[in-house]
Protein backbone atom coordinates (compact mmCIF):
# COMPACT_ATOMS: atom_id res chain seq x y z
CA UNK A 1 0.00 0.00 0.00
CA UNK A 2 3.39 2.54 0.13
CA UNK A 3 2.57 3.36 -3.66
CA UNK A 4 -0.38 3.94 -5.90
CA UNK A 5 -1.54 1.33 -7.68
CA UNK A 6 -4.60 0.12 -9.42
CA UNK A 7 -7.39 -0.77 -6.62
CA UNK A 8 -8.04 -4.20 -5.57
CA UNK A 9 -11.63 -5.56 -5.62
CA UNK A 10 -12.32 -5.70 -2.02
CA UNK A 11 -14.10 -9.03 -2.18
CA UNK A 12 -10.49 -10.13 -3.84
CA UNK A 13 -8.65 -8.82 -1.65
CA UNK A 14 -10.76 -10.70 1.12
CA UNK A 15 -9.98 -13.62 -0.52
CA UNK A 16 -6.38 -13.06 -1.01
CA UNK A 17 -5.70 -12.33 2.19
CA UNK A 18 -7.55 -15.21 3.94
CA UNK A 19 -5.83 -17.61 1.81
CA UNK A 20 -2.45 -16.31 2.47
CA UNK A 21 -3.40 -16.62 6.23
CA UNK A 22 -5.26 -19.57 6.27
CA UNK A 23 -2.14 -21.28 4.57
CA UNK A 24 0.17 -20.11 7.31
CA UNK A 25 -2.26 -21.16 10.15
CA UNK A 26 -3.20 -18.10 10.97
CA UNK A 27 -6.86 -18.27 10.52
CA UNK A 28 -8.99 -20.92 9.81
CA UNK A 29 -12.65 -21.86 8.00
CA UNK A 30 -14.00 -22.91 10.94
CA UNK A 31 -13.20 -19.65 12.89
CA UNK A 32 -14.34 -17.65 10.55
CA UNK A 33 -17.59 -19.71 10.35
CA UNK A 34 -18.34 -19.13 13.80
CA UNK A 35 -17.70 -15.33 13.87
CA UNK A 36 -20.60 -15.16 10.76
CA UNK A 37 -22.62 -17.33 12.48
CA UNK A 38 -22.17 -15.66 15.75
CA UNK A 39 -23.62 -12.23 14.30
CA UNK A 40 -26.15 -13.58 11.85
CA UNK A 41 -27.90 -15.79 14.36
CA UNK A 42 -27.12 -14.83 18.05
CA UNK A 43 -26.21 -11.30 18.53
CA UNK A 44 -27.98 -9.08 17.18
CA UNK A 45 -30.82 -6.04 17.65
CA UNK A 46 -33.46 -9.23 18.85
CA UNK A 47 -31.25 -8.96 22.38
CA UNK A 48 -31.41 -5.23 22.97
CA UNK A 49 -34.95 -5.29 22.51
CA UNK A 50 -35.57 -7.70 25.07
CA UNK A 51 -33.77 -5.38 27.29
CA UNK A 52 -35.99 -2.79 26.56
CA UNK A 53 -39.45 -4.93 26.77
CA UNK A 54 -38.42 -5.85 30.63
CA UNK A 55 -37.68 -2.30 31.51
CA UNK A 56 -40.49 -1.39 30.03
CA UNK A 57 -42.40 -4.20 31.92
CA UNK A 58 -40.41 -4.28 35.22
CA UNK A 59 -39.88 -1.22 36.59
CA UNK A 60 -37.19 -2.68 39.04
CA UNK A 61 -35.18 -3.57 36.37
CA UNK A 62 -35.51 -0.50 34.32
CA UNK A 63 -33.95 1.52 37.32
CA UNK A 64 -31.64 -1.17 37.95
CA UNK A 65 -30.99 -0.85 33.92
CA UNK A 66 -30.49 3.05 33.98
CA UNK A 67 -28.29 2.74 37.22
CA UNK A 68 -25.78 0.22 35.88
CA UNK A 69 -26.71 -0.63 32.23
CA UNK A 70 -23.62 -3.39 31.84
CA UNK A 71 -24.96 -5.15 34.99
CA UNK A 72 -28.97 -4.90 34.23
CA UNK A 73 -28.40 -6.14 30.54
CA UNK A 74 -25.65 -8.75 31.59
CA UNK A 75 -28.19 -9.99 33.55
CA UNK A 76 -29.82 -11.02 30.30
CA UNK A 77 -27.02 -13.08 29.26
CA UNK A 78 -25.59 -10.30 26.74
CA UNK A 79 -22.24 -9.31 27.19
CA UNK A 80 -19.01 -9.49 24.77
CA UNK A 81 -17.10 -7.73 23.06
CA UNK A 82 -17.85 -3.92 22.93
CA UNK A 83 -19.98 -4.31 25.48
CA UNK A 84 -17.63 -3.93 28.98
CA UNK A 85 -19.21 -1.00 29.89
CA UNK A 86 -22.76 0.37 28.50
CA UNK A 87 -25.15 3.28 29.26
CA UNK A 88 -28.70 3.39 28.51
CA UNK A 89 -30.02 6.48 27.61
CA UNK A 90 -33.69 6.77 28.59
CA UNK A 91 -36.16 8.59 25.87
CA UNK A 92 -38.58 10.77 27.53
CA UNK A 93 -41.35 13.39 26.09
CA UNK A 94 -39.17 16.00 26.69
CA UNK A 95 -36.06 14.77 26.13
CA UNK A 96 -34.72 12.45 22.66
CA UNK A 97 -31.40 10.96 22.56
CA UNK A 98 -29.38 9.92 19.55
CA UNK A 99 -26.21 8.13 19.68
CA UNK A 100 -23.49 8.30 17.21
CA UNK A 101 -19.40 7.71 16.37
CA UNK A 102 -17.90 10.04 14.35
CA UNK A 103 -14.47 9.19 14.34
CA UNK A 104 -15.45 4.73 13.67
CA UNK A 105 -18.55 2.95 14.40
CA UNK A 106 -18.60 2.04 17.41
CA UNK A 107 -21.58 0.52 18.21
CA UNK A 108 -22.79 -1.92 21.57
CA UNK A 109 -22.42 -5.12 20.20
CA UNK A 110 -23.93 -7.27 22.50
CA UNK A 111 -27.28 -5.80 22.39
CA UNK A 112 -27.59 -4.67 19.02
CA UNK A 113 -25.12 -6.80 16.94
CA UNK A 114 -23.03 -4.87 14.19
CA UNK A 115 -24.02 -1.56 13.12
CA UNK A 116 -26.12 -1.13 9.89
CA UNK A 117 -24.91 0.52 6.78
CA UNK A 118 -26.51 3.88 7.53
CA UNK A 119 -24.40 3.66 10.82
CA UNK A 120 -21.35 3.73 9.59
CA UNK A 121 -21.86 5.85 6.65
CA UNK A 122 -19.82 9.38 6.80
CA UNK A 123 -22.89 10.93 6.02
CA UNK A 124 -24.46 10.00 8.87
CA UNK A 125 -21.52 10.43 11.42
CA UNK A 126 -21.09 13.88 9.94
CA UNK A 127 -24.02 15.08 10.02
CA UNK A 128 -25.99 14.00 13.11
CA UNK A 129 -23.28 15.82 15.53
CA UNK A 130 -24.12 19.17 13.39
CA UNK A 131 -27.71 19.34 12.28
CA UNK A 132 -29.55 16.24 14.30
CA UNK A 133 -33.11 16.92 14.12
CA UNK A 134 -32.81 17.66 10.41
CA UNK A 135 -30.88 13.94 9.69
CA UNK A 136 -33.97 12.68 12.11
CA UNK A 137 -36.38 14.02 9.53
CA UNK A 138 -34.51 12.79 6.68
CA UNK A 139 -34.94 9.76 8.59
CA UNK A 140 -38.52 10.04 9.05
CA UNK A 141 -38.83 11.00 12.70
CA UNK A 142 -40.36 14.14 13.38
CA UNK A 143 -39.75 15.45 16.87
CA UNK A 144 -41.71 18.27 18.53
CA UNK A 145 -40.16 21.78 18.94
CA UNK A 146 -40.70 20.98 22.65
CA UNK A 147 -38.41 17.92 22.47
CA UNK A 148 -34.80 18.78 23.74
CA UNK A 149 -31.84 16.51 21.43
CA UNK A 150 -29.39 15.06 23.29
CA UNK A 151 -26.24 13.39 21.00
CA UNK A 152 -24.12 10.95 22.12
CA UNK A 153 -20.43 10.40 20.40
CA UNK A 154 -19.23 7.12 21.35
CA UNK A 155 -15.37 8.37 21.28
CA UNK A 156 -14.28 6.18 23.72
CA UNK A 157 -15.12 2.53 25.54
CA UNK A 158 -18.47 3.47 26.89
CA UNK A 159 -21.01 2.29 24.74
CA UNK A 160 -24.67 3.53 24.54
CA UNK A 161 -28.18 1.87 23.96
CA UNK A 162 -31.38 4.13 23.74
CA UNK A 163 -34.22 3.28 25.77
CA UNK A 164 -37.01 4.14 23.90
CA UNK A 165 -40.62 5.44 24.99
CA UNK A 166 -43.33 2.43 25.05
CA UNK A 167 -45.71 3.61 22.73
CA UNK A 168 -49.45 4.07 23.92
CA UNK A 169 -51.92 1.46 23.65
CA UNK A 170 -49.76 -1.73 24.39
CA UNK A 171 -50.66 -2.45 28.06
CA UNK A 172 -52.75 -5.30 26.88
CA UNK A 173 -48.99 -6.64 25.75
CA UNK A 174 -46.61 -9.32 26.73
CA UNK A 175 -42.94 -9.10 27.49
CA UNK A 176 -42.48 -11.08 23.88
CA UNK A 177 -45.00 -9.35 22.47
CA UNK A 178 -43.66 -6.24 23.82
CA UNK A 179 -39.90 -7.31 22.10
CA UNK A 180 -41.40 -7.92 18.95
CA UNK A 181 -42.11 -3.81 18.62
CA UNK A 182 -38.48 -2.52 19.08
CA UNK A 183 -36.69 -2.04 16.52
CA UNK A 184 -32.58 -1.72 16.05
CA UNK A 185 -33.02 2.23 14.36
CA UNK A 186 -35.04 3.05 18.04
CA UNK A 187 -32.89 2.35 20.30
CA UNK A 188 -29.65 3.96 18.41
CA UNK A 189 -32.44 6.87 18.51
CA UNK A 190 -32.82 7.96 15.09
CA UNK A 191 -36.77 6.21 15.02
CA UNK A 192 -39.43 5.96 17.88
CA UNK A 193 -41.35 2.34 18.45
CA UNK A 194 -44.52 2.64 17.13
CA UNK A 195 -47.85 0.11 19.06
CA UNK A 196 -48.57 -2.64 16.58
CA UNK B 1 -3.70 12.26 12.78
CA UNK B 2 -6.42 14.92 11.05
CA UNK B 3 -7.77 11.76 8.72
CA UNK B 4 -10.39 11.04 6.46
CA UNK B 5 -11.95 9.41 9.11
CA UNK B 6 -12.80 12.58 11.29
CA UNK B 7 -15.86 13.22 9.59
CA UNK B 8 -17.84 15.33 12.67
CA UNK B 9 -19.50 18.19 10.99
CA UNK B 10 -18.13 17.94 7.81
CA UNK B 11 -20.24 19.09 5.17
CA UNK B 12 -21.03 17.82 1.48
CA UNK B 13 -21.78 14.00 2.23
CA UNK B 14 -24.97 14.21 1.21
CA UNK B 15 -28.23 12.76 2.18
CA UNK B 16 -28.43 10.02 5.14
CA UNK B 17 -28.45 6.52 3.69
CA UNK B 18 -32.19 4.70 4.29
CA UNK B 19 -33.26 3.06 7.41
CA UNK B 20 -33.08 -0.47 6.15
CA UNK B 21 -32.81 -3.67 7.91
CA UNK B 22 -30.16 -4.85 6.27
CA UNK B 23 -28.08 -8.21 7.75
CA UNK B 24 -24.93 -7.90 9.33
CA UNK B 25 -23.42 -9.17 5.86
CA UNK B 26 -24.70 -8.82 2.31
CA UNK B 27 -22.07 -11.30 0.81
CA UNK B 28 -20.23 -13.89 1.99
CA UNK B 29 -17.00 -11.63 1.85
CA UNK B 30 -18.09 -9.60 3.65
CA UNK B 31 -18.31 -11.97 6.50
CA UNK B 32 -14.82 -13.15 5.61
CA UNK B 33 -13.68 -9.67 5.88
CA UNK B 34 -15.44 -8.70 9.38
CA UNK B 35 -13.32 -12.07 11.05
CA UNK B 36 -10.09 -11.53 9.31
CA UNK B 37 -10.37 -8.16 10.91
CA UNK B 38 -11.57 -9.27 14.52
CA UNK B 39 -8.93 -11.67 14.59
CA UNK B 40 -6.32 -9.29 12.68
CA UNK B 41 -4.97 -7.43 16.13
CA UNK B 42 -3.78 -10.74 17.40
CA UNK B 43 -2.26 -11.77 14.71
CA UNK B 44 -0.39 -8.91 14.53
CA UNK B 45 0.68 -8.93 17.92
CA UNK B 46 -1.24 -5.53 18.60
CA UNK B 47 -4.28 -4.09 20.27
CA UNK B 48 -7.93 -2.28 19.12
CA UNK B 49 -6.80 1.22 19.17
CA UNK B 50 -4.42 0.06 16.75
CA UNK B 51 -6.71 -1.47 14.44
CA UNK B 52 -8.79 1.84 14.48
CA UNK B 53 -5.38 3.67 13.84
CA UNK B 54 -4.65 1.17 10.94
CA UNK B 55 -8.27 1.97 9.45
CA UNK B 56 -7.40 5.56 10.04
CA UNK B 57 -4.50 5.66 7.52
CA UNK B 58 -6.11 3.76 4.79
CA UNK B 59 -6.40 6.38 1.81
CA UNK B 60 -9.08 8.59 2.00
CA UNK B 61 -10.24 7.28 -1.40
CA UNK B 62 -10.03 3.86 -0.04
CA UNK B 63 -11.71 4.48 3.11
CA UNK B 64 -14.82 5.96 1.42
CA UNK B 65 -14.89 3.31 -0.91
CA UNK B 66 -17.60 1.20 1.96
CA UNK B 67 -16.61 0.15 5.38
CA UNK B 68 -15.60 -3.26 4.89
CA UNK B 69 -13.16 -2.31 2.33
CA UNK B 70 -11.56 0.10 4.51
CA UNK B 71 -11.91 -2.38 7.76
CA UNK B 72 -10.06 -5.18 5.67
CA UNK B 73 -7.18 -2.49 4.40
CA UNK B 74 -6.55 -1.56 7.94
CA UNK B 75 -6.28 -4.85 8.99
CA UNK B 76 -3.96 -5.67 6.47
CA UNK B 77 -1.95 -2.09 6.94
CA UNK B 78 -1.67 -4.08 10.66
CA UNK B 79 -0.27 -7.15 9.31
CA UNK B 80 1.82 -5.34 7.24
CA UNK B 81 3.31 -2.94 10.06
CA UNK B 82 4.18 -6.24 12.33
CA UNK B 83 5.67 -8.38 9.17
CA UNK B 84 3.15 -10.63 8.74
CA UNK B 85 2.49 -10.46 4.99
CA UNK B 86 3.37 -7.73 2.19
CA UNK B 87 0.98 -5.69 0.18
CA UNK B 88 2.85 -7.39 -2.92
CA UNK B 89 2.09 -10.87 -1.64
CA UNK B 90 -1.88 -9.81 -1.42
CA UNK B 91 -1.41 -8.78 -4.64
CA UNK B 92 0.51 -11.37 -5.93
CA UNK B 93 -2.42 -13.79 -4.48
CA UNK B 94 -5.39 -11.92 -5.83
CA UNK B 95 -3.84 -11.89 -9.48
CA UNK B 96 -3.61 -15.83 -8.59
CA UNK B 97 -7.19 -16.00 -7.92
CA UNK B 98 -7.76 -14.23 -11.36
CA UNK B 99 -6.22 -16.60 -13.19
CA UNK B 100 -3.11 -15.42 -13.82
CA UNK B 101 0.47 -17.16 -13.50
CA UNK B 102 2.48 -14.46 -11.41
CA UNK B 103 5.51 -15.24 -8.81
CA UNK B 104 4.61 -15.11 -5.33
CA UNK B 105 6.98 -12.63 -3.26
CA UNK B 106 8.46 -14.09 -0.11
CA UNK B 107 7.28 -13.69 3.70
CA UNK B 108 8.67 -10.66 5.18
CA UNK B 109 10.14 -11.10 8.44
CA UNK B 110 7.63 -10.72 11.44
CA UNK B 111 8.62 -7.70 14.01
CA UNK B 112 5.06 -7.93 15.99
CA UNK B 113 4.92 -4.62 18.35
CA UNK B 114 3.78 -7.69 21.14
CA UNK B 115 1.30 -4.89 22.89
CA UNK B 116 -1.43 -6.83 22.57
CA UNK B 117 -4.00 -5.53 25.46
CA UNK B 118 -5.20 -8.91 26.72
CA UNK B 119 -6.08 -8.01 30.40
CA UNK B 120 -9.74 -7.81 31.19
CA UNK B 121 -11.10 -5.35 28.29
CA UNK B 122 -9.99 -1.91 28.68
CA UNK B 123 -11.10 -0.21 31.81
CA UNK B 124 -8.91 0.28 34.35
CA UNK B 125 -8.36 1.21 38.43
CA UNK B 126 -6.63 4.50 38.92
CA UNK B 127 -4.97 4.87 42.08
CA UNK B 128 -4.55 8.82 41.23
CA UNK B 129 -7.93 11.33 41.68
CA UNK B 130 -9.86 12.47 38.74
CA UNK B 131 -8.67 16.20 38.03
CA UNK B 132 -12.49 16.96 37.35
CA UNK B 133 -15.72 16.63 38.71
CA UNK B 134 -19.38 16.42 37.75
CA UNK B 135 -20.20 20.33 37.09
CA UNK B 136 -16.66 21.46 36.30
CA UNK B 137 -16.62 23.74 32.90
CA UNK B 138 -13.66 22.25 30.77
CA UNK B 139 -11.96 23.01 27.67
CA UNK B 140 -10.46 20.29 25.13
CA UNK B 141 -7.39 20.71 23.68
CA UNK B 142 -7.28 23.48 21.15
CA UNK B 143 -3.79 23.15 18.95
CA UNK B 144 -3.31 19.76 18.75
CA UNK B 145 -2.49 18.26 15.95
CA UNK B 146 -1.52 14.59 16.83
CA UNK B 147 -0.04 12.44 14.04
CA UNK B 148 -0.65 9.10 15.77
CA UNK B 149 -4.20 8.11 17.00
CA UNK B 150 -6.43 10.55 18.64
CA UNK B 151 -10.09 10.36 20.07
CA UNK B 152 -10.21 13.90 20.20
CA UNK B 153 -11.82 15.05 17.30
CA UNK B 154 -11.37 17.92 15.30
CA UNK B 155 -14.79 19.37 16.34
CA UNK B 156 -14.83 19.68 19.91
CA UNK B 157 -11.34 20.97 20.03
CA UNK B 158 -10.75 24.45 21.63
CA UNK B 159 -14.15 24.11 22.88
CA UNK B 160 -15.95 24.60 26.17
CA UNK B 161 -18.65 22.13 28.05
CA UNK B 162 -19.11 21.08 31.14
CA UNK B 163 -18.27 17.58 32.72
CA UNK B 164 -21.92 15.65 32.75
CA UNK B 165 -21.01 12.09 33.81
CA UNK B 166 -17.71 10.26 35.01
CA UNK B 167 -16.78 6.73 33.14
CA UNK B 168 -14.33 3.94 33.79
CA UNK B 169 -10.67 4.84 33.58
CA UNK B 170 -9.68 3.21 30.71
CA UNK B 171 -6.42 2.37 28.24
CA UNK B 172 -5.63 5.23 26.98
CA UNK B 173 -6.18 4.64 23.05
CA UNK B 174 -3.79 7.52 22.32
CA UNK B 175 -0.63 5.39 23.92
CA UNK B 176 -1.58 1.91 22.88
CA UNK B 177 -2.00 2.27 19.52
CA UNK B 178 1.70 3.41 18.93
CA UNK B 179 2.54 0.40 21.32
CA UNK B 180 3.52 2.73 24.16
CA UNK B 181 1.98 1.59 27.55
CA UNK B 182 -1.64 1.10 28.30
CA UNK B 183 -1.06 4.53 30.43
CA UNK B 184 -4.82 4.32 31.35
CA UNK B 185 -6.55 7.56 32.19
CA UNK B 186 -9.79 8.96 33.54
CA UNK B 187 -12.47 9.62 31.81
CA UNK B 188 -15.09 11.78 31.37
CA UNK B 189 -19.05 12.38 29.58
CA UNK B 190 -18.89 16.28 28.83
CA UNK B 191 -21.55 18.11 27.36
CA UNK B 192 -21.48 21.33 24.93
CA UNK B 193 -24.27 23.04 23.79
CA UNK B 194 -24.88 23.26 19.96
CA UNK B 195 -23.99 27.08 19.67
CA UNK B 196 -20.62 26.37 21.22
CA UNK B 197 -19.71 23.96 18.79
CA UNK B 198 -21.04 25.58 15.45
CA UNK B 199 -22.28 28.91 16.45
CA UNK B 200 -25.24 31.04 17.31
CA UNK B 201 -27.11 29.90 14.20
CA UNK B 202 -27.05 26.36 14.98
CA UNK B 203 -29.89 24.16 15.70
CA UNK B 204 -30.39 23.80 19.40
CA UNK B 205 -29.63 21.08 21.25
CA UNK B 206 -27.16 19.03 23.35
CA UNK B 207 -23.94 17.02 22.75
CA UNK B 208 -21.77 14.69 24.88
CA UNK B 209 -18.32 13.41 24.22
CA UNK B 210 -16.24 10.96 25.95
CA UNK B 211 -12.75 12.65 26.20
CA UNK B 212 -9.91 11.22 27.97
CA UNK B 213 -8.16 13.79 31.04
CA UNK B 214 -5.04 14.35 28.97
CA UNK B 215 -7.71 16.18 26.33
CA UNK B 216 -8.84 18.56 28.73
CA UNK B 217 -8.00 21.98 30.50
CA UNK B 218 -9.77 23.96 33.28
CA UNK B 219 -12.30 26.14 31.90
CA UNK B 220 -14.50 29.16 33.52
Amino acid sequence: MTTAQEPLDPALRVEALASLLAERGLIDEGTVSKFIATYEQSVGPMNGAKVVAKAWTDPEYRERLLADGTAAIGELGFKGPQGEHIVVLENTPQVHHVVVCTLCSCYPWPVLGLPPSWYKDPAYRSRVVREPRQVLREFGLELGESVEILVHDSSSEVRYLVLPERPAGTGGLTEEELAGLVTRDAMVGVAVVSAP
Amino acid sequence: MDGIHDVGGMQGFGRVQPLTADPPFQHRWEGKAFAIGALAARIAGTNLPAFRHAIERVPPPEYLRGYWNRWTMGAQLMMEDSGIITDEQVRARAARLSGQDVAEPPDPEPHKPQMEITGPGNLRELDTAPAFAVGDRVRAAADVHPTGHTRLPRYVRGRTGTVAAMQPAAVFPDSAASFDGENPQHCYTVEFDSAELWGPDAEPFRLTIDLYEPYLEPAR
